[in-house]
């Protein structure tokens, strides 16, 4: 038993099964990240203010990794298209710079990018202590320019291992952010594309001045909470779409394309369809998190 | 009259069922009952373990039916048994054997409603009936993607399995509601294990029932569009086919905000984030440390934003199926199919704007309210024209009081009462005061109980010899139907009356607490004995359903004289599922056309006018 058309395209739809298949599977996706990106919105917007942090990404590297990706867009398409013309060598080409692109991508986030932000540290100050360290919030500054009002200050701290003490009574950063450093610098008024360096500086926090303290994992804020979540998942999409393609690019391809060259070109198209909706998906990520 | 015996007349092992059979044969037990890519099977699997899991979900009930009845009292027979086999003391209450805890309590409510409605419905009314009955009714081979179909089930029961294992984690099961609302289920069980606790296993067993339905539902899509046989046009389909493609659409889109909250919920378990949990939040009057900035509400949204829908997955393939049993039965087309079909077009579509009705009490506000109220008596628009339609296909009608006519012509009045109780709770004024008491219990057990369930059991009725070439057994049958109909009306319409007074639905002692309830409170013991008389007239049905597999009657491809495709094909259908090559010629509900020798023709039969449905004048 055949099931029909699941090579060739049913005459009054126009699309072979699978193609129908993907583009449902995408809606859904949609609706899942749409959720996602939903409670974004309705964290953000409920936040108190000061408690939704800015410029704490790398902005560079962000843009890079969205280069990559939307390089490797194109180059998923023309690996289809090779084998629309039936070019198996190209088609081994373009789809292994794609997958290269793809391992780069998820190299940098997980060696670079999320790591750095695991032995950063973050304290934020209660209401009413905030005046107690206003050399490195500047909120009279900041108040007097009509610009919320900052609460957290950000660093890399001396021990990192003293952090789990519940005996210790301080929190001490060897070095700050250039935010908390020089903060009536009307340079730190807004995030700045290039990250500015730490500056060394022992800085000593009453821990009964704090309401809150973690480094940046995903459980020191909302913020974090949503950004370690929608990557995460986004990564996890990404590595799905390299499984497939390194799949296809091994020598079960090969066979395939030897039995039925047709059914491995729609193979990649549809895969290729998911790419796509995978660098979406980063097209909103990168200014929500990066950029606003 | 020639014809139509004909197409009934092949035998399936005849030179044309040949090649499928031989298939079939060669594929072993393993691939054949287990790993099975054959819609039917799959469809059977799908039946029978969400059956089972129904059944599961209403001993659960019938155990907190004694609790609410006897409070306090030790449950007996089982008592000693439960007490040693429930984790946490919870049948063990003050060192009593078979004395409830309150903690035990919630846990039996979240895991009867999670159950009964992801584990038991969903999986008898769309994926089993949708997978054995709608490649037959649009003339398929199969589904498209047979091995996702594979895997949808699996997933499906590995969910099922996460589920039951965590009744024994050392705090027992999720008990936070099957609503799971935060921040009480973000913070229950934490000061155990941060995996192997109720509340961590319910989400872990949410997302593979989600994966599952998503499987499921991109199967039945792609294979509605793309699967219909020559001469299946749309307005051809059977209206059960209609409810499928769009029970699967709701589920397709409305499933996945649930698997992001889901995320969220396990990220705030297991990695201490807050999605839920808003800054300064206690525990038992500790500051709970966490960063705070979370929202409880966003939780209410994104779980009601499938929760809603959900109920229209519960409720559609009720009415596919109880419209294919009724024309089946009246011997006359579907009144108004068109109409119908429109409407659940209409119900689909809108039941994805009407959520937050669920959540007047949070104190939204005005105008969110009023939106939703709109829209929330909106959708009750389509459903009466659909309700309509099937009731007013009864007039004229020769109706056939067959077993599975009986649960379908119950279902009209049944489904009408929930349906219309449910608009005093449409609107935010009176839902107000009924919000959480046990009024709401009523409604939406109408719906699905009396309504989804007596579709189910009418389907199993009229489908089951298709499936295995045998009839149930008839006495047995309207024993059973009359049994349950008669405990059902007992239990549920109590429960009115009970919420008007103002019972509150979440009571571990039956609402003795509380003097207001006292003039309703002597319902409670009525309730529960009328419930554990209904428990004792399913087993007449899981008997039934047994016995008659080997000793039912044996009967032909079309017992009931149908006029559908699937009665086309052989009982049981061979693997590819038709013997030849099927072509449509007409609507799917042409029963008694005037100076036609019988008083039915099926779709396929190449003789006699060929028409869309709604489309003669008889």
């Amino acid at each position: 038993m055949e099931i029909p058309y699941t090579v060739s395209a049913r005459p009054d739809t126009g699309l072979y099964n699978a193609k129908i298949g993907i583009w449902l599977f995408l809606a859904s996706e949609v609706m899942l990240f749409g959720g996602l990106f939903s409670a974004y919105v309705f964290l953000r917007i409920g936040a108190q203010p000061g408690y939704w942090p800015h410029g704490l990404l790398n902005v560079p590297v962000g843009t890079f990794n969205t280069a990559v990706l939307i390089a490797s867009s194109v180059t998923v398409v023309l690996a289809w298209a090779s084998l629309k013309m039936r070019q198996f060598a190209q088609y081994k080409i373009w789809m292994g710079i794609t997958i290269l692109c793809g391992l780069l991508f998820l190299i940098v986030k997980l060696t670079y990018e999320w790591p750095a932000k695991f032995h950063h540290f973050g304290v934020f100050i209660k209401k009413e202590a905030l005046a107690k360290y206003e050399p490195y919030l500047g909120n009279n500054y900041l108040e007097a320019k009509g610009l919320p009002e900052r609460v957290e200050i950000t660093g890399d701290v001396e021990d990192e291992a003293a952090l789990k003490d519940d005996t210790a009574k301080t929190y001490v950063f060897k070095a700050i952010d250039a935010v908390n450093a020089e903060p009536i610098n009307p340079e730190s008024d807004r995030p700045t594309f290039l990250p500015r360096p730490l500056v060394e500086k022992k800085v000593v926090i009453d821990k009964a001045d704090v309401d809150y303290a973690s480094m940046f994992y995903p459980r020191h804020s909302a913020y974090f909470s949503a950004y370690f979540l929608i990557t995460g998942l986004h990564g996890l999409h990404v590595l799905g779409g390299l499984i497939v393609f390194t799949y296809f690019w091994l020598p079960v391809g090969a066979n395939l394309y030897k039995r039925n060259p047709e059914h491995l070109a729609n193979r990649i198209e549809v895969a290729g369809l998911f790419w796509h909706f995978v660098d979406l998906v980063w097209i909103f990520v990168f200014p929500l998190f990066y950029l606003l | 009259m020639e014809t139509s015996t004909a197409i009934h007349s092949h035998d399936p092992h005849g030179p044309h069922g040949h090649g499928g059979h031989e298939e079939h044969h060669a594929l072993g037990f393993w691939r054949t009952y287990v790993f099975s890519t054959d819609h039917k099977m799959i469809g059977i699997q799908y039946g029978i373990t969400g059956l089972c899991f129904l059944f599961f979900g209403f001993c659960l009930m019938m155990v907190m039916r004694w609790q609410l009845a006897y409070p306090g009292q030790a449950l007996p027979f089982i008592g000693k048994l439960l007490a040693n086999v429930v984790r946490n003391d919870g049948m063990n209450a003050g060192g009593v054997p078979g004395v409830m805890t309150a903690d035990f309590y919630n846990s039996l409510g979240a895991m009867h409603g999670t159950i009964m409605v992801f584990l038991g419905i969903v999986p008898v009314a769309f994926a089993a009936f949708g997978n054995y009955v709608v490649p037959l009714q649009i003339g398929a081979p199969d589904m498209t993607f047979p091995k996702i179909n594979m895997a949808s089930f699996h997933s499906f029961w590995v969910g099922g399995l996460i589920m039951l294992v965590s009744f024994f984690c050392p705090t027992g099961p999720a008990k936070s509601g099957w609503t799971s609302y935060s921040p009480l289920a973000d913070l229950a069980d934490q000061s155990t294990n941060v995996i192997f606790n109720g509340q961590t296993l319910w989400i872990l067993g949410m997302v593979f029932l989600i994966t599952s339905s998503l499987l499921g539902a991109v199967n039945f899509v792609t294979t509605i569009i793309q699967l219909r046989a020559p001469g299946m046009t749309w307005m051809r389909m059977p209206f059960f086919c209609w409810v499928q493609l769009i029970t699967a659409f709701i589920l397709l889109l409305a499933f996945p905000p649930l698997e992001a909250a889901s995320f969220m919920q396990l990220m705030d378990r297991v990695f201490g984030t807050s999605f839920f949990l808003p800054h300064g939040v206690t525990l038992n009057s500790h500051l709970v440390n966490v960063a705070g900035g979370g929202s409880p509400l966003l939780w209410q949204h994104l779980f009601w934003f499938l929760a809603h829908p959900e109920v229209y997955v519960l409720i559609l393939p009720g009415l596919g199926i109880i419209a294919e049993v009724l024309t089946n039965n009246t011997r006359r087309p579907m009144w108004g199919y068109k109409a119908a079909v429109f409407a659940a077009l209409g119900i689909g579509f809108l039941s994805f704007i009407v959520w937050a009705h669920h959540m007047y009490l949070t104190g939204m506000g005005a105008a969110v309210s009023t939106f939703f109220q709109t829209t929330t008596i909106l959708i009750s628009v389509p459903s009466v024209i659909i309700l309509t339609c099937l009731l007013l296909s009864l007039w004229g009608g020769s109706i056939r009081f067959t077993v599975p006519m009986l649960f379908a012509t119950a279902f009209l009045p049944e489904f009408g009462i929930g349906g219309l109780t449910g608009i005093p709770l449409a609107f935010n004024s009176t839902d107000l005061y009924l919000h959480d008491t046990y009024y709401i219990i009523a409604h939406f057990h109408y719906i699905v109980a009396p309504g989804t369930i007596f579709a189910i059991f009418a389907g199993v009725y009229y489908w089951y010899p298709k499936a295995s070439g045998r009839m149930m057994n008839e006495f047995w049958g309207k024993v059973h139907f009359w049994g349950t109909m008669v405990c059902m009306n007992i239990v549920f319409f109590p429960m009115f009356l009970q919420g008007m007074a103002g019972m509150h639905r979440r009571g571990f002692d039956g609402g003795a607490t509380y003097d207001l309830n006292k003039p309703v409170i002597h319902w409670n013991t009525t309730i529960s004995h009328a419930a554990w008389t209904m428990g004792a007239f399913q087993l007449i049905f899981i008997f039934n359903f047994f016995w008659s597999m080997k000793f039912g009657k044996k009967v032909g491809n079309n017992p009931w004289n149908s006029t559908t495709l699937e009665w086309s094909a052989p009982s049981p259908p061979p693997h590819g599922n038709f013997l030849e090559p099927v072509a449509i010629y007409r609507g799917p509900y042409e029963y008694s056309v005037p100076g036609h020798p019988v008083d039915f023709i099926p779709q396929c039969d190449p003789q006699g006018p060929r028409t869309d449905a709604g489309a003669h004048g008889h």
